[in-house]
């Protein structure tokens, strides 16, 4: 057998490792799956969508061009809900007035920051909420044994109780019991999503409590609870997160729908834009362009977050993963 | 052989899973007996093999030896500390001194630690190496051991091949520094050029730390090749026990016959060869496993009398230890095998009674 | 003339922004009638994606590319339209596959499953459909078949299930049966009595089998020629008695020693082949084996090594192969093509 020349053997580990290999440094679940989701255009047009939202919805209210409270139109003579007159687009004000003289556009560009806040708030609620009472359930049935099993059985009874009442019903009469304020509409809208992430993450978490690795920790000797919060709980949160993603879109609608209710802000000058859509109702015979704006925004903004959130359901699958 | 140094002493252990059902109230209907009655004795250095088909309770036995699912009743000793009576505390401490090796090395890492982090992790548990250079040392010489290099350690599971992963598992149990390591079927995941790499590595550090090991498999040419003694489990509980080469040249027990009769030899004479012992049916239900001698409903040799009513004991016949009435007389080629009819057997789950059916179609129970 | 003839069959996979996946890189073989034809190799060596190309199996997507020719009784089956490939497939050609639940619909009963292939491809109906369905499910070794056809597949062992399937898979007497590692997720005593159901079935009716594992102990049983993959390539054919005496591709000699045989002692060292199945060189760019070979010299790499046959139906893709016993080892040139010299090659007396 002849002996291989250093230069060729060296060109064959080369190849190989070529071939076998594309990057030098480690990649962390998380950096895999964000690489997966640059790679899906339904997540980059989903996250344009969103970056265009959440920027109008900072920094628009310092540029808008007139305060969305001042009722201009009327003051002018411009607008006369009497005669039927809400004059629409023009130069100066791009998308009209409303029925109280007010600049539309500048309306909806406010409204965006109160639409964010209100979906992110109740969102956050009910993540905060939901994981933590799943959380202490899924680690408790997963690794408590006999003890553990008695919390999660009396914490999802009391998860079951919130589901058996419809949402809207349970916002309504939540909203019922504070008073209609915006307050009372993101602790309802979050208060609703409560026994999803509840639910979500106890099932995911004792999926996990099965898997080898929490019984390879174990007989390496760390703590029940040290592997619920190290191990257990970090390997859960995936669909939590893409869960959360995918709240944020019906928390927005949820808001609006009960701000349409009238259980919103009582005051109507802060724009919020289920607020607007409620307030053009009257108007639609009039002008119908008042109620159009304010639903394509919820849609479109509704829509980003959506495709983020199923592009991120991807990216993170498992059974994906090469 | 009771004489030597024994590691792991395992008396009448046994491991019943409760079967619930029930709407709103769970309800014990019956058990299953995963593990039900099991004797054995590890030596210090050497490797016991456990070889059984699925749904033996072979797993579930290294499991309780382990105290990672708790035993029903039964005693375990390790080194001659009882394991089963050890508090909490105490347990997590003596962890240092057994680990195991599971079968899918992916679901057995975590898949959001970096190697680093998997290996350090024990050490921190136990206050290994002291401080952060020494638990370097420690890793990396582990690393050394099993053949990793250095730049694994920043990496994580889903970058590496199936074998290399296997390495991290088995750096993970060896880094405490371990005397007993139970391997659950250490490389049926693995393909077949790499399950011999594994193999090698666990004869090597076996031979240069002096480690004992329980291996579990259900092949039996790989516990076989690395074993020093082989136990044969069928449904809950050993059949025959016997040095490893002892078990090849002269397997006792009508089941042992059955399953190295069933194994695949890669060599086109040994094969065209060999007879064959085709087993009827299926494997009971270890729920409701037969009465008497648990293997007499697909035993070619079972008799009238005793192998449907009174349970075998394991007894010592020579270097081997076997749970079968007519042992000597099968070896003796006075009794002879003889065709058996098959049972329906339900998978796990379905309570209805198997019900005997004769299948006179059933492709020849030998050949 | 074989009844199925792979010609350098190779399917590709292309995705957007992700590296090209030659799953199968010019894959050939035959098969006679009645020949029992295995493929072997590790887990990424191509062997189910040929099977699944074959039958026209692949899940349609976009970037998926299959070439060559596999040529079945005249008919090349790659170029076939999809209503033809339909009647041919149960037909003609039956599949087995790895896991027997998965591949029954769990909601229909067993019955209803067997009698679907009959009516479909035999034009058998009713009564007849259902006491056709119990001969099968009877001749392969399920009791009680009457009572069987009225239950679903979870009520059955896997074991069982195996067997239902094969009874499909035989139910239109095909010509030829393709077996993806039919006994791979099944225990070993109930492996041996499905592996001695494919024999019969083989032997009763001159079906001819290709048999998918990559258990080489299998294989050593019952195939009559072997066809061992390797990246994507079949390495080396033989006839299974010279193929397991003689091994000539390194990879097959590497596969040989890695496998612990039971009737071997305990610890004799195995001898594995180094590195692992990632480590794959394009076959474009030499021997896909090269980096993890043993016997790898200068002209394994630039250009893919040529097929060796030599006279004893054996043929093999390597410059350097493993010497035969009593044979000085040296080098085999690289253009060593068509059939070698027989000097040597020893003659298979049999």
């Amino acid at each position: 057998m002849t002996i291989i020349s250093g230069k060729k053997r060296e060109k064959i580990d080369r190849l190989a490792e070529l071939a076998a290999r594309d990057e030098e440094r480690g990649v962390s679940l998380w950096q895999d799956a964000f690489r997966r989701l640059r790679r899906n255009p339904a997540a980059i047009v989903g996250a344009v969508i969103l970056t265009i939202f959440v920027l109008v919805a900072v920094f628009g209210p310092f540029f808008v061009p007139y305060s969305p409270k001042d009722t201009m139109g009327i003051r002018e003579g411009v607008v006369r809900v009497g005669q039927g007159l809400i004059p629409g687009h023009s130069a100066e004000h791009w998308l009209g007035y409303d029925h109280q003289g007010r600049d539309v556009f500048s309306r909806m560009v406010v409204g965006a920051r109160q639409t964010l806040l209100v979906g992110v708030v109740a969102t956050l609620i009910g993540l905060a909420a939901g994981a933590m009472i799943g959380g202490v359930a899924g680690a408790a049935a997963g690794l408590g044994g006999r003890w553990g099993r008695w919390v999660d059985a009396t914490l999802m009874r009391f998860i079951d109780m919130l589901l058996a009442l419809p949402s809207l019903l349970l916002a309504v009469s939540i909203a019922a019991l504070l008073g209609p304020s915006l307050t009372t509409v993101m602790i309802a809208v979050g208060m609703v999503s409560v026994p999803v992430f509840a639910r979500l993450l106890r099932g995911s978490m004792i999926a996990q409590s099965n898997s080898d690795y929490v019984l390879a920790a174990t007989s390496l000797g760390v703590r029940k609870s040290k592997i619920a919060l190290t191990h257990v709980l970090p390997n859960s949160l995936a669909p939590v997160i893409v869960q959360a993603t995918l709240t944020l879109a019906t928390a927005i609608i949820e808001a609006a729908a009960l701000s349409y209710l009238g259980l919103g802000n009582p005051d109507s000058a802060l724009p919020e834009w289920g607020v607007m859509l409620a307030d053009a109702q009257q108007w639609l015979g009039i002008r119908p362009a008042l109620a159009i704006y304010p639903a394509v925004a919820i849609i479109i903004t509704a829509l980003g977050f959506t495709l983020l959130g199923e592009a991120m359901r991807e990216a993170l699958d498992p059974k994906l993963r090469k | 052989m009771s004489e030597r140094d024994m590691l792991v002493e395992v008396r009448d252990l046994k491991v019943h899973f409760p079967i619930k059902r029930g709407v709103l109230f769970d309800r014990t209907v019956g058990h299953v007996k995963a593990v039900d009655g099991v004797d054995l004795a590890i030596a210090r250095g050497k490797t016991y093999g456990l070889v059984g088909e699925s749904g033996c309770g072979k797993s579930t036995l290294g499991r309780a030896l382990l105290q990672l699912t708790p035993p029903t009743a039964g005693e375990v000793s390790f080194d001659g500390v009882e394991l089963t009576k050890l508090a909490p505390g105490k347990l997590r401490a003596m962890r240092r001194r057994m680990q195991m090796i599971f079968q899918d090395p992916m679901s057995s890492l975590d898949p959001r630690q970096n190697v680093e982090s998997i290996l350090t992790e024990g050490l921190q548990t136990h206050g290994i190496g002291g401080d952060r250079e020494g638990r370097r040392k420690i890793i990396a010489e582990t690393l050394d051991k099993v053949g990793l290099p250095r730049w694994a350690l920043s990496r994580y599971p889903h970058e590496f091949s199936g074998g290399q992963r296997q390495r991290i598992g088995i750096a993970r149990a060896l880094v405490l520094g371990p005397e007993l390591i139970v391997a659950d079927e250490p490389v049926s995941a693995l393909d077949v050029s790499i399950q011999a790499q594994v193999v090698n590595l666990l004869d090597e550090l076996q031979e240069s730390l002096g480690l004992t090991y329980l291996v579990i498999a259900h092949d039996l040419a790989v516990v076989r090749h690395i074993s020093d003694t082989v136990g044969v489990m069928y449904l809950g509980a050993l059949v025959e026990e016997a040095p490893s080469d002892r078990l090849y040249t002269e397997p006792l027990h009508p089941y042992t016959r059955a399953l190295m009769s069933a194994v695949p030899v890669p060599d086109p004479d040994v094969e065209d060869r060999r007879e064959r012992i085709l087993l009827a049916g299926d494997l009971p239900s270890p729920a409701n496993p037969p009465a008497g001698c648990r293997f007499h409903t697909r035993c070619p040799w079972a008799q009238p009398t005793r192998c449907a009513d009174e349970r075998p004991a394991l007894r010592e016949i020579g270097d081997s230890r076997v749970a079968c009435h007519f042992a000597e007389r099968i070896a003796s080629g006075e009794l002879r095998p003889h065709k058996v009819s098959v049972e329906i057997v339900r998978p796990e789950g379905e309570g209805e009674e198997p019900g005997v059916v004769s299948a006179p179609s059933e492709p020849g129970s030998f050949v | 003339m074989a009844l199925l003839d792979v010609e350098e069959l190779s399917v590709t996979f292309s995705r957007r922004g992700q590296r090209t996946v030659r799953a199968v890189d010019g894959v050939s073989f035959s098969v006679d009638a009645g020949q029992v034809v295995g493929l072997v190799g590790e887990s990424g060596c191509g062997k189910s994606v040929t099977s699944l190309a074959i039958m026209g199996l692949l899940p349609r997507q976009p970037g998926l590319q299959v070439g060559g020719k596999a040529v079945f009784d005249g008919t090349d089956l790659l170029q076939l339209d999809d209503r033809s490939r339909r009647d041919i497939r149960g037909r003609d050609i039956a599949m087995i596959f790895q896991d027997p639940l998965s591949s029954l619909n769990p909601v229909i009963p067993i019955g209803l499953q067997v009698t679907e292939v009959l009516t479909r491809h035999r034009g058998l109906k009713g009564a007849t459909a259902a006491k056709e369905a119990a001969q099968l499910l009877d001749r392969v070794g399920i009791p009680d078949p009457k009572r069987r056809l009225k239950e679903y597949p979870h009520q059955l062992s896997g074991g069982m299930r195996q067997r239902a399937l094969i009874a499909m898979a035989v139910a239109c007497q095909p010509r030829l049966l393709i077996a993806d590692e039919p006994t791979t997720a099944l225990d070993v005593t109930i492996q041996a009595q499905i592996l001695e159901l494919l024999k019969d079935l083989v032997r009763d009716s001159g079906t001819a089998l290709v048999m998918i594992t990559h258990d080489l102990g299998v294989v050593a049983g019952m195939c009559d020629t072997i066809n061992v993959l390797y990246g994507g390539r079949v390495v080396e054919t033989a006839r299974r008695r010279p193929l397991f005496r003689q091994p000539r591709h390194p990879y097959t000699v590497g596969l040989l020693g890695s496998v612990p045989r039971l009737d071997a002692g305990r610890g004799e060292r195995l001898n594995p082949i180094p590195g692992s199945v990632r480590d794959l060189l394009p076959w474009a760019d030499g021997c896909a084996f090269a980096p993890r070979c043993t016997r790898r010299v200068d002209a394994c790499v630039g250009e893919p090594p040529e097929l060796v046959r030599t006279h004893d139906a054996r043929s093999y893709r390597c410059v350097n192969p493993a010497p035969l016993p009593g044979v000085t080892p040296q080098p085999q040139p690289t253009e060593a093509t068509g059939p070698a010299p027989a000097a040597e090659d020893e003659v298979e007396k049999a």
